[in-house]
């Protein structure tokens, strides 16, 4: 049955080349603008041992991932804290409420001007966006715990904060895990915008900017697909992880994104 | 009207069903009652097309079943996972009827009649979440109702409600059903509530299903809750029913000789 | 439906008070920008100035809308809603049918996780260059990022359709059409419409990318040009805008949310 699956998504990959080669061949669009399939994957072969390229990409995954534990390190504690504290979170709601809808991007703009260095401008643009989806699942994550597990360790003397360390951040844990989930996508949508929008030396945003400006679109394509691969790949290790942590979790569905 | 001659049906190498034959005359009730698990649910989506039995036949009117029949309607156990709830109960009663040939208007109509016949003529704007489940239940008869089927399949119909609400569906489907000369195949696991019902019982036996035993329920047509159930043959069959559904090998003519 | 009790002027109330805390702050940004004087953080008071004089102090007739923002709102808004719309249709349309066949979506589900995985701003200067600069690399770029959340959660509502209701739907004889309009879709209307949602909000964020990289009008070249040319108070106006835009977007398709799917909520309620 599984391998019926695998079998059927290489040949709907495979199919998908193809087309694409095919309106290649056909010469219905400029090749200067939509490069061959076979061309595109010649060149992302290439790029595995292109020093250019790999630091590029180094460059673009320490942002995402310094970003990512960042985020962690700040949205999940004051997660945690407005999650046992419902009257300050009723307080700061509304302010979370006006600051969540600006459009991520919009802020790149500001943020070229607070920071000189590259990273640390990557990493605040990061810390902003992804922060919202690991705070507002934690806030839920934790105001969801089951209140008679509190009470018992309560009952056997337990502090407020042994409490919160030992019932609610585990119980909140499979639902902040969704959130980095979410966060981590977030995280490296806004590395390569700033990279596009701010410059700087590397990243694989200013690999597809000065591909672009050498005309070379295969390449950008080629950089594009292994950005969608990394994707792909840190989205399944996220998923296993998840998987394998929380197997205790009970599947649900009501969780907020 | 129907007629089920050995049909067979298995799920992988497990036989469910294992020539089980019988037949439904038209005008009649006749309730299906087993063992949970039996494979009576089985051989109620055979009947309605949902499941390709592994072997024997199914006609309806004459006609074999090789799809889903087009004068067949069905009342499942489960209102909330029949009715659409973003329907309101009208629509999920008048729904249907456009197939039939009906425009909206003359559908609005019938739909109206059936929810009325069912008693609830003030209840066709609500949604079905708004109503009880003994309500629901009564949309989903009315469904059927107006859709006015060759044949009524139900699938453990009061099975989801209180022991009250039961009784009154019981008696309104009995009534409805003789107002309009329905035929019906009723399924239960219910023992009291297949001879109440039923103008005929059958008997299937523990998974696989056979028929156990075809039994003439000699009530009459009009029942009562009350008087009927302390009728000596109700009391009766009820007691050869129950033997038969526990694995009992007594068979009607013995019954009658420890009379 | 406890929403109506109450009257209206009680829930405005308790809505401004739970509000005290962005008056503080914003009264402590007035504050601390005024003592700073620093010209990136120009004060709340500087900012909602300069929105006025830029943007809301034209004629009645007009709502009050200056040329200016109707030149800058109305092609970012016009692109907004024809990005999402299009990726709305397609992503509903491919959904359904991904949703309804195990088999092309086994398929399609590698190139489905491979599209969605990759970051959408990557691909605006390959639009760029296959396609026109302005609207139509624009509109790609919008399509092309918004339409997974929508996919991918088309395909899981239909999915999720409740086999009984089906199977009802097919033995009271509805065709292909009626069980499609009257049964599929409403049934899986609460995932596509939160699929629907997060893409208005992820279309807002592409919209300000794609105009201020490649753009040549609309709000999203607005604050790149006022940044550039260091008029701050108009970058922090555009900025604000902007989260205006997003949180009226957000709220306008809650409310027609809450309508559509009323039953669902009754549904959910009770069950």
């Amino acid at each position: 049955m599984n391998r019926v699956r695998v079998l059927r998504g290489v040949v709907g990959a495979a199919g998908f080349v193809a087309a694409v080669e095919a309106v290649g061949m056909s010469g219905l669009i400029d090749e200067r603008f939509l490069p061959r399939m076979s061309t595109i994957l010649v060149s992302a072969a290439g790029l595995i041992v292109d020093p250019d390229f790999l630091a590029d990409a180094t460059a673009t995954v320490t942002a995402w991932a310094l970003g990512l534990l960042l985020t962690v390190a700040v949205a999940v504690p004051a997660g945690l804290a407005l999650g046992a504290l419902p009257a300050v979170e009723r307080a700061v709601r509304p302010l979370i409420e006006f600051l969540r809808p600006i459009p991520s991007v919009a802020i790149i703009p500001l943020a070229i001007l607070l920071f000189s260095d590259n990273l640390h401008l990557r990493l605040a643009v990061i810390l902003y966006a992804s922060s919202w989806p690991v705070l507002m699942n934690a806030i839920y994550g934790v105001k969801d715990v089951d209140p008679l597990a509190k009470e018992t360790l309560r009952s056997f003397g337990f502090g407020p904060v042994s409490v919160l360390l030992r019932v609610s951040l585990p119980s909140a844990a499979p639902f902040i895990a969704t959130g980095v989930r979410v966060a981590s996508g977030i995280a490296i949508i806004l590395a390569v915008s700033a990279e596009l929008l701010a410059g700087g030396a590397e990243g694989i945003g200013i690999f597809i900017t000065e591909a672009a400006s050498a005309g070379r679109i295969d390449l950008m394509l080629a950089a594009t697909l292994w950005a969608g691969l990394f994707g792909v790949l840190s989205n399944a290790v996220l998923v296993a992880a998840e998987r394998r942590l929380f197997r205790w979790h009970r599947v649900r569905s009501g969780s907020p994104r | 009207m129907l007629k089920i001659t050995d049909l067979v049906h298995s799920y992988g190498s497990h036989r469910v069903l294992d020539g089980v034959s019988l037949s439904v005359a038209e005008g009649e009730l006749v309730s299906v009652v087993g063992p949970s698990g039996c494979g009576k649910s089985t051989l109620l989506r055979s009947i309605a097309g949902l499941v390709r039995p592994s072997g024997g036949s199914i006609l309806l009117g004459g006609r074999p079943i090789d799809r889903i029949p087009d004068n067949l309607a069905i009342v499942f156990q489960d209102y909330s996972r029949s009715l659409f709830p973003w329907m309101t109960a009208m629509s999920n009663v008048a729904l249907p009827l456009r197939r039939r040939g009906l425009d909206r208007r003359r559908s609005r109509e019938a739909a109206m009649a059936a929810l009325d016949q069912v008693g609830l003529a003030d209840a066709g704007g609500k949604y079905p979440w708004e109503m009880s489940g003994g309500m629901q239940q009564r949309v989903s008869i009315a469904r059927a109702l107006a859709y006015r089927p060759a044949l009524l399949l139900m699938d453990e119909p009061f099975g989801s409600v209180d022991a009250q609400t039961r009784e009154d569906l019981e008696d309104l489907v009995l009534r409805v059903c003789a107002h309009q000369g329905m035929t019906i195949l009723l399924i239960t696991h219910d023992i009291d509530e297949s001879v109440y019902v039923g103008d005929r019982v059958i008997v299937l036996t523990r998974s696989p299903a056979r028929v156990a035993a075809d039994l003439e329920v000699g009530l009459g047509g009009s029942r009562d809750q009350i008087a009927t159930r302390q009728l000596d043959e109700f009391v009766r069959l009820r007691a050869e029913v129950g033997r038969l559904v526990r694995g009992g090998s007594t068979t009607a003519t013995t019954v009658l000789e420890q009379h | 439906m406890n929403l109506r009790s109450g009257g209206p002027v009680v829930p405005v109330i308790r809505s401004l008070g739970r509000l005290w805390l962005v008056a503080v702050t914003i009264a402590i940004w007035e504050i601390v920008t005024r003592t700073a004087e620093q010209p990136f953080f120009p004060p709340p008071s500087a900012i909602l100035a300069r929105m006025h004089e830029l943007w809301f102090s034209g004629p009645a007739s007009h709502l009050l809308l200056t040329d200016q923002a109707l030149s800058d709102f109305g092609p970012s808004l016009a692109r907004l809603f024809g990005g999402w719309l299009a990726a709305a249709v397609l992503g509903v349309l491919a959904g359904i049918a991904i949703g309804c066949s195990p088999r092309l979506s086994d398929y399609l589900d590698p190139l489905i996780d491979l599209g969605r995985a990759v970051p959408p701003p990557l691909l605006v200067p390959f639009f760029l260059a296959l396609l026109k600069l302005g609207t139509p690399a624009q509109l790609a770029t919008i399509v092309f990022g918004v339409i997974w959340p929508i996919l991918l959660n088309t395909v899981d509502g239909t999915r999720g359709v409740d086999r009984q209701h089906l199977e009802t739907a097919r033995i009271f004889g509805f065709s292909a059409s009626q069980r499609l309009w009257q049964v599929i879709l409403p049934a899986a209307m609460p995932k596509i419409f939160a699929g629907l949602r997060l893409a208005l909000s992820l279309a807002l964020i592409l919209l300000v990318i794609a105009e201020i990289f490649g753009g040549s009008g609309g709000i999203g070249y607005q604050l790149l040009w006022a940044q550039r040319s260091y008029l701050f108070p108009d970058m922090w106006g555009c900025l604000v805008m902007l989260g205006l835009l997003g949180y009226l977007l957000n709220s306008a398709f809650l409310l027609l949310e809450r309508r559509v799917l009323a039953w669902h909520r009754g549904a959910r309620q009770t069950n």
